[in-house]
């Protein structure tokens, strides 16, 4: 059982796969870069269903080739026919309000698998989103009884639409790593401790409360700049000095998410939304989220030094 | 020398503001900061595949694509505009409020609803652009749209962010009380939760105020193009 379990979210990311293989045959009917826009989707398909097989270091090439296919232009998004609007408005007076039935499982399904338990363990995150949508996916089809085809085309529209930023949380995970073998976090703690005496409280809560947004923007994460930062900075700079380590140290992890709000690092957050969206400006989710990240990080400032001293 | 490491920074900070491929500058930052610190080609190659394929399960909403396909095809958002028609008084910022307060009790509960993909397309932007073009009698602006679309997007990231670490075994809890363990400060779970409340709270204090002023910011607008 346990082994089963192991392999259950391979499942998942193979129908992922799938899903990124259907926009790579799709993209043999675009006129404009059909053998790299061909080529991108197969081998992100591959790369799904295969990833725990491939050599991680062939991955790694892999990874490399689609970088070169995008910065040489060759990954395009498809021409695709606009819906009829008519076909679209008879659908919704036939469909009626079970149309909601299908979107609203996604979110109850996940909910519910949330509580499923085996052998005393939760779900992995992928198992719970994929029978999620397996469920939602079943309902949608008896409800709507669409057509495969369009169905088909119309899945390739969208991932064409997200196109090569959907692979970027990704990568920005896996250069973290890479800046974390490399010791980048520590070069930039030693750089602001050399700079900075210690003694002064607002000092240094303002270096601890902005050393994690501004990391957190480098980083695009605040789980990779909160070691560092707290170890370099947070300790040394407000702990010593008589800060509350629970209060100081949970509030440095949310001022780190202040910075999440305001990088595209952040992609998953920031940048693909905007692509899922269909926004005609690929910031338009930062512009929003600048205002309250600033008034945040004013608050995580003035709460670390009421409530940790 | 040591600041050589920072170069993947600086290509990452310029490479982004010249607009490169995203691409490509990720992994040339990557590539050559490995380089810098010493490792090996071999090495960095598998660092950024084993990387790249443990973090799947960031891409997962793939997976939610061909629902949505069906359901936008069958007229989603023309029955959402419908069904929010019938709501006397309801504007985009009531609809948007609403949604910080599930989304932000549920995250404080480690109950996983929520997700750009997975709420925001296909209920929540839908509810709140058919509120807005309601309120306002007529089709928003491209502008008015794109603004509702990044707020509706921002909402998501505010719920999920801020409450999260309300609930004592979420990840970042677990990674604070680990951390300052080993560095010799004894914390518990419970107390790094409790001290996570204040700043959900304000939070939605604050998500309120952002959503009322769109409201507001839509309502002039009208005023003005009547004119």
């Amino acid at each position: 059982m346990a082994e089963l379990l192991q392999w259950t979210p391979e499942i998942f990311y193979s129908l992922c796969g799938l899903v990124s293989i259907n926009a790579a045959v799709r993209a043999l009917k675009n006129t404009k870069a059909k053998f790299g826009t061909f080529l991108f989707w197969l081998i992100l398909g591959i790369i799904f269903i295969f990833g725990k097989i491939i050599p991680y270091m062939m991955t790694g090439v892999l990874l490399i080739f689609m970088g070169l296919l995008t910065v040489t232009h060759q990954v395009k998004m498809g021409e695709f026919a606009e819906i009829d609007e008519t076909k679209k408005k008879e659908a919704s007076e036939r469909v009626k309000n079970k149309i909601f039935i299908p979107a609203a499982l996604i979110g109850i399904m996940a909910l519910v698998m949330s509580f499923v338990r085996i052998d005393g363990k939760p779900l992995d995150g992928a198992t719970m989103i994929g029978v999620a949508c397996l469920v939602s996916l079943s309902s949608a089809f008896i409800i709507c009884k669409p057509k495969v085809k369009e169905t088909r085309e119309d899945t390739a529209r969208l991932l064409m639409q997200v196109g090569a930023a959907c692979l970027l949380p990704q990568l920005l995970g896996a250069l973290g790593a890479v800046f974390t073998k490399a010791g980048v976090g520590e070069v930039i703690a030693s750089i602001i401790s050399s700079i900075f005496p210690t003694g002064n409280i607002v000092i240094g809560v303002l270096l601890y409360c902005l050393g994690m947004v501004i990391f957190t923007m480098i980083m695009g994460n605040g789980f990779a700049a909160f070691s560092v930062i707290t170890v370099g900075i947070g300790v040394p700079f407000v702990i010593m000095q008589g800060g509350d380590p629970v209060v100081v140290a949970t509030l440095g992890m949310t001022s780190g998410f202040c910075g999440t709000l305001l990088t595209p690092m952040a992609a998953n957050f920031n940048i693909v939304p905007c692509a899922v969206l269909e926004t005609k400006d690929k910031w338009t989710v930062i512009k929003a989220q600048i205002p309250m990240a600033i008034v945040l990080i004013i608050i995580h400032v003035v709460l670390m030094l009421t409530l940790a001293f | 020398m040591e600041y050589w490491k920072l170069i993947g920074i600086a290509i990452i900070v310029v490479g982004f503001t010249l607009k490169f491929d995203v691409l490509a500058v990720v992994l040339t930052a990557g590539i050559v900061t490995g380089f810098v610190a010493g490792i090996n080609f071999y090495d960095i190659l598998t660092i950024l595949g084993q990387s790249f394929v443990n973090n799947r399960l960031m891409s997962i909403f793939l997976i939610i694509f061909p629902v949505i396909a069906i359901i936008e095809r069958y007229g989603l958002k023309e029955r959402a505009g419908q069904l929010i028609g019938r709501i006397k008084n309801a504007s985009a910022g009531k609809i948007l409020s609403l949604y910080m307060v599930i989304r932000s009790i549920a995250s404080a509960l480690n109950i996983r609803i929520g997700g750009h993909v997975q709420f925001i397309r296909p209920l929540i932007l839908p509810m709140s652009e058919a509120a807005a073009e309601n309120s306002k009698c007529e089709k928003l602006t491209e502008n008015q749209t794109d603004h509702l679309k990044g707020i509706s997007a921002a909402v998501e990231n505010y719920g999920n962010f801020f409450a999260q670490n309300c609930f004592p075994a979420a990840s970042g809890v677990v990674l604070i009380q680990g951390t300052m363990a080993e560095l010799g400060y004894d914390v518990t779970l419970q107390s790094i939760a409790t001290a996570a409340i204040p700043i959900a709270v304000i939070t939605v204090l604050l998500t309120f105020i952002q959503v009322w002023i769109y409201d507001k910011r839509l309502k002039k607008s009208i005023v003005k193009e009547k004119r």
